[in-house]
């Protein structure tokens, strides 16, 4: 049998969800046995592959960037995994929407900048509006809550489905864990 | 005020009235005086004065005489009506009073709209004065609560209502005789009766009109009521938004004060009643009768759940019967003729009259009273004089924010309480609005929803946000953003609304939806399918969803 | 009141158990160790009815009923879990989500909120109405006390228990509907409130991270609850 392909995505996050991935330590070795990881930012490939069996998300989709790359990894994917509480309730990054992005892009690139203050117009992406779950653009197969959710959950959630099981998380994780 | 004193006050007003060889009837309800019709009564008063015919020639302000589309409205004792009168045709009136009728202003009352009535509860709009006592005292007022008082136990008046199926005109139809017969075995220190005015269904006025126009005859049910039931205060509970209704109200408390009809002993009975008035402020949720009851007692107005129902547990914690305007009208007719009477019109569940105001894409808007068990299409169509313009009946929306839409194949339904439920309406408090082909019906469903969630009172959570909820994807369709999920979470939320939300507010919001969605499944999938709305009411926004 | 008191037997999910005839159904199930969700009722409070989630079916009765309210009868059948009571009560609590701004990672109730813990136990892991994101206020004028209306949840326990507890009745609800908020008097900063007496009653019984003591960082408000049966008991007695 043939290797399982996974992946693992950073859109509008903290990274913690990919900290607590990298948290299963010698267990990463079993996932390794089972599974090529084929794209990550722990990884050097710079396009998402197609066919990967499972692609783990982290963040809110904030920008026009974060939606189109989770508009491909859900074109390219199996079985797609919002991994913890920002891919599912936009937790942190969704804080700013009560107040819109004008009040974001000052503080980030007027108030507190010396040098030339003014907002980027090309590199950065542009924000969207809100910063929404992933589940508000794409169907999405697996919900991971927490923030981040354990290690050991991960490792629980990426075994279950390379085994072709359907995890049962409420037992083992919840909103803010 | 003995039976004896009621008749002098009723034999002295007809001899004074029948001094009058013409009469000129002006409408003062709200509906003609917002045309105004003060000023053709005030134009004609000063050209009687002018005349000086006053003496023979009575100029009466008098309540809705139902077609308000025509307003102002004018009747003469030669049995003339007159359409859209204006101040200066007062002497052509006037002039016409022994000959001819002033043919340009001449409204036909050969047509369905006035033959195909039957006026119980409205007997008296129109006719009498409702700022004087005297007036509805010589028409048999308050006979039938001397008849209640002096000849009748409380148990033989809760059996005439109970005989008569007459049941409660809010709009859930619940038995108006068991209600009575309940606060009646009910146990408290003090009982209650509350006559519910807080009329708040858009496009509805049949409870203001009556307040408006026959103020006494709700005032005599109240009593009828409270002798049954055994309460000795009342609350009258009408929206602030009606001030006209309020003050011809306050007046007729005062009037029946003075002449001994509401207060201590009542007709040398032992029977005592007082009436107060509470004044709504402007909350829908307050039409619902534990709302209505914590306003009354001052709290915020927020319904409870039931049980315990007010027959138990009501005002202050007491027993409470509680009815609405128009069931309180019916009462006195019931007590004079007998519930058998009564029983013979309307149909076999549903029995009497029904008011309901007439209103939308159709000629003949006003109040209308019918019998029970007519067809939707006689209501539209004959009554109504059907669609203007030439244009296309497409439904017609009972119950207003808790009614549904009934579309053409529901034409030919009788209307009672159970023909409505089942066709996904409800009958509702009255309110009739007829749409043509014009109105996209995602729009109607979304404008409903939007009364629906800003009426909310927030107090359980399913209306509250459910309400929001259904409201944004309403949104969304309407601009052509939102998708197939979007419907079916739509579908989800009248689900849960219906089904766990605390009040009727709530458990009726989804309604409208629910019945737009099938009977005109078509122009959802126009629009969530194609971005199209049929009727070309709603336009795609740039953007798509907005908050 | 007669000193003999009225025992009624009903079946809870199929159990045969006995209650007061004043006793509601959330009375005996808690007795009894039966689970029932809720979110506004609370031992020693008066009920309201107002979350829904603890409506339970009743064999014969075609409406849902609030356990909280609802007395315990002869004969009755109770049923407390179905898979159609659970699905309204997700999505319910679903609906509670996306009302507000709960961001359980940065709150002070983290993993002592009655909000999160039910979403863990009915199987919550996302939400699939979409979220409201509305500006909400932070009121902190209060020496002691913050209330933070982001995580509200209008289950009106603070209204309550300074009305009924404490007799101050600092807490009210104003606007309708999805505006409707607590507020301190008459909508003042709680800080400058003259009825407030700081007693804290509110800030314990406070289901989620509304109300909390100041200094109190992520996951560090617990709050105490066992004080409110035991003051009602004790003030029964003394009548």
């Amino acid at each position: 049998m043939s290797k399982k392909r996974i992946a693992t995505v950073w859109l509008d996050g903290c990274s913690g969800c990919h900290m607590s991935f990298l948290d299963m330590d010698e267990r990463l070795l079993a996932i390794a046995s089972a599974a090529d990881l084929v794209y990550s930012p722990l990884v050097d490939a710079k396009e998402f592959p197609d066919n990967v069996d499972v692609t783990l998300v982290e963040g809110a989709v904030s920008s026009e960037e974060d939606l189109h790359r989770v508009q491909i990894v859900r074109q390219r994917t199996k079985t797609l995994v919002s991994l913890g509480d920002c891919a599912i309730t936009a937790n942190v990054p969704g804080m700013r929407n009560p107040f819109g992005t004008i009040p974001v892009y000052d503080r980030a690139y007027r108030e507190n900048v010396s040098f030339d203050p003014g907002i980027p117009n090309q590199v950065v992406p542009a924000l969207l509006p809100t910063s929404r779950p992933i589940h508000e653009f794409v169907p999405v197969d697996v919900f991971v809550p927490g923030c981040p959710p354990s290690a050991d959950t991960i490792f629980y959630v990426l075994t279950e489905l390379l085994e072709g099981r359907q995890p049962d998380l409420s037992p083992r994780t919840r909103f803010g864990a | 005020m003995t039976p004896e004193e009621l008749a002098e006050i009723a034999e002295s007003e007809r001899v004074a009235q029948s001094r009058f060889t013409q009469r000129v009837n002006v409408c003062v309800a709200a509906g003609c005086l917002s045309c105004q019709s003060q000023s053709v009564k005030d134009a004609l008063d000063r050209e009687a004065n002018r005349r000086d015919i006053k003496d023979h020639c009575q100029i009466k302000g008098v309540g809705c005489m139902g077609l308000c589309a025509e307003g102002p409205l004018v009747s003469t004792s030669s049995g003339v009506l007159y359409r859209k009168v204006q101040a200066e045709n007062g002497a052509a009136i006037l002039d016409s009073l022994g000959g001819q009728p002033v043919s340009h202003l001449v409204c036909r009352t050969d047509t369905p709209f006035f033959q195909r009535q039957k006026k119980i509860v409205l007997e008296n709009s129109g006719v009498i004065d409702p700022e004087r006592i005297e007036d509805y005292i010589a028409g048999e007022g308050y006979s039938a609560l001397i008849k209640t008082l002096t000849e009748m136990t409380p148990r033989e008046v809760i059996d005439q209502v109970t005989k008569s199926g007459l049941r409660g005109r809010g709009g859930a139809g619940y038995p108006t005789g068991l209600k009575w017969s309940t606060v009646s075995k009910s146990v408290g220190t003090k009982k209650y009766v509350i006559c519910n005015g807080d009329e708040g269904d858009p496009g509805a006025f049949m409870d203001r009109s009556v307040l408006e126009s026959d103020p006494h005859r709700v005032l005599e049910g109240m009593l009828i009521a409270a002798y049954a039931v055994g309460a000795s205060e009342g609350f009258a509970y009408v929206r602030a938004e009606y001030p006209l209704a309020v003050k011809r109200l306050r007046t007729a408390i005062r009037q029946a004060e003075r002449v001994g009809l509401l207060g201590s002993d009542i007709c040398g009975t032992r029977f005592s009643f007082r009436v107060d008035v509470r004044l709504g402020a402007g909350a829908f949720v307050c039409g619902e009768e534990t709302a209505l009851i914590a306003s009354v007692e001052g709290k915020r107005g927020t319904p409870r759940p039931r049980p315990p129902y007010p027959a138990m547990e009501g005002l202050f914690g007491e027993p409470t019967l509680i009815n609405n305007v128009e069931t309180f009208a019916s009462v006195a007719p019931i007590i004079r003729k007998g519930g058998e009477w009564y029983a013979q019109i309307g149909t076999e569940k549903s029995k009497g009259t029904k008011v309901f105001a007439l209103a939308g894409r159709v000629q003949n808007t006003g109040l209308v009273e019918v019998p029970m068990g007519i067809s939707l299409r006689e209501m539209v169509f004959e009554i109504g004089g059907g669609v203007p313009e030439g244009r296309k009946f497409k439904a017609v929306q009972t119950g207003g924010p808790s009614g549904g839409c009934l579309p053409s194949d529901c034409l030919d339904m009788p209307v009672d309480y159970e023909s409505l439920a089942q066709a996904g309406s409800i009958m509702g408090s009255g309110g009739m609005i007829v749409m043509d082909e014009s109105s996209c019906m995602v729009d109607v469903a979304k404008y409903f929803m939007d009364f629906c969630m800003t009426e909310s009172c927030g107090k359980c959570i399913p209306c509250r946000v459910g309400t929001y909820q259904m409201h944004r994807i309403l949104t969304a369709i309407g601009n052509m953003s939102a998708t197939q999920q979007d419907l079916k979470m739509l579908e989800e939320l009248c689900d849960l609304l219906k089904h766990t939300s605390l009040c009727g507010l709530g458990q009726s919001a989804p309604n409208p939806v629910v019945s737009t969605l099938r009977s005109f499944a078509e122009e959802y999938r126009a629009h969530v399918e194609e971005h199209k709305c049929p009727a070309g009411v709603c336009n795609a926004q740039p953007g798509g969803e907005t908050e | 009141m007669s000193p003999v008191a009225s025992v009624k037997t009903l079946k809870i999910d199929g159990r045969d158990l006995s209650g007061r005839q004043e006793e509601t159904i959330l009375d005996v199930a808690r007795q009894n160790g039966i689970f029932i969700p809720r979110l506004c009722e609370m031992e020693g409070l008066s009920d309201v009815g107002a979350c829904r989630m603890c409506l339970v079916e009743i064999k014969g009765q075609n409406k849902l009923l609030p356990a909280c309210v609802t007395t315990v009868e002869e004969g009755m059948e109770v049923t407390t879990n179905s898979p159609r009571l659970e699905h309204y009560r997700r999505m319910i609590l679903e609906l509670l989500f996306t009302e507000r701004n709960h961001v359980c990672s940065v709150c002070v109730s983290n993993g002592h909120c009655e909000m999160q813990m039910l979403g863990q136990r009915l199987g919550i892991t996302h939400v699939h109405f979409p979220y409201r994101y509305p500006q909400e206020d932070v009121d902190a004028s209060h020496d002691r006390f913050v209330i933070d209306h982001n995580r509200c949840i209008l289950c009106t326990r603070c209204v309550r228990v300074c009305d009924e507890i404490e007799g101050a009745h600092t807490w009210d609800v104003m606007g309708r509907g999805i505006n409707a908020k607590v507020i301190t008097d008459l909508n003042e900063p709680w800080g400058s409130s003259e009825t407030c007496t700081s007693c804290g009653k509110c800030v314990h019984v406070c289901p989620t991270g509304v109300l909390f003591e100041k200094g109190r960082s992520v996951a560090e408000m617990l709050k105490r609850r066992q004080f409110l049966p035991y003051l009602t008991l004790m003030r029964k007695e003394n009548e």
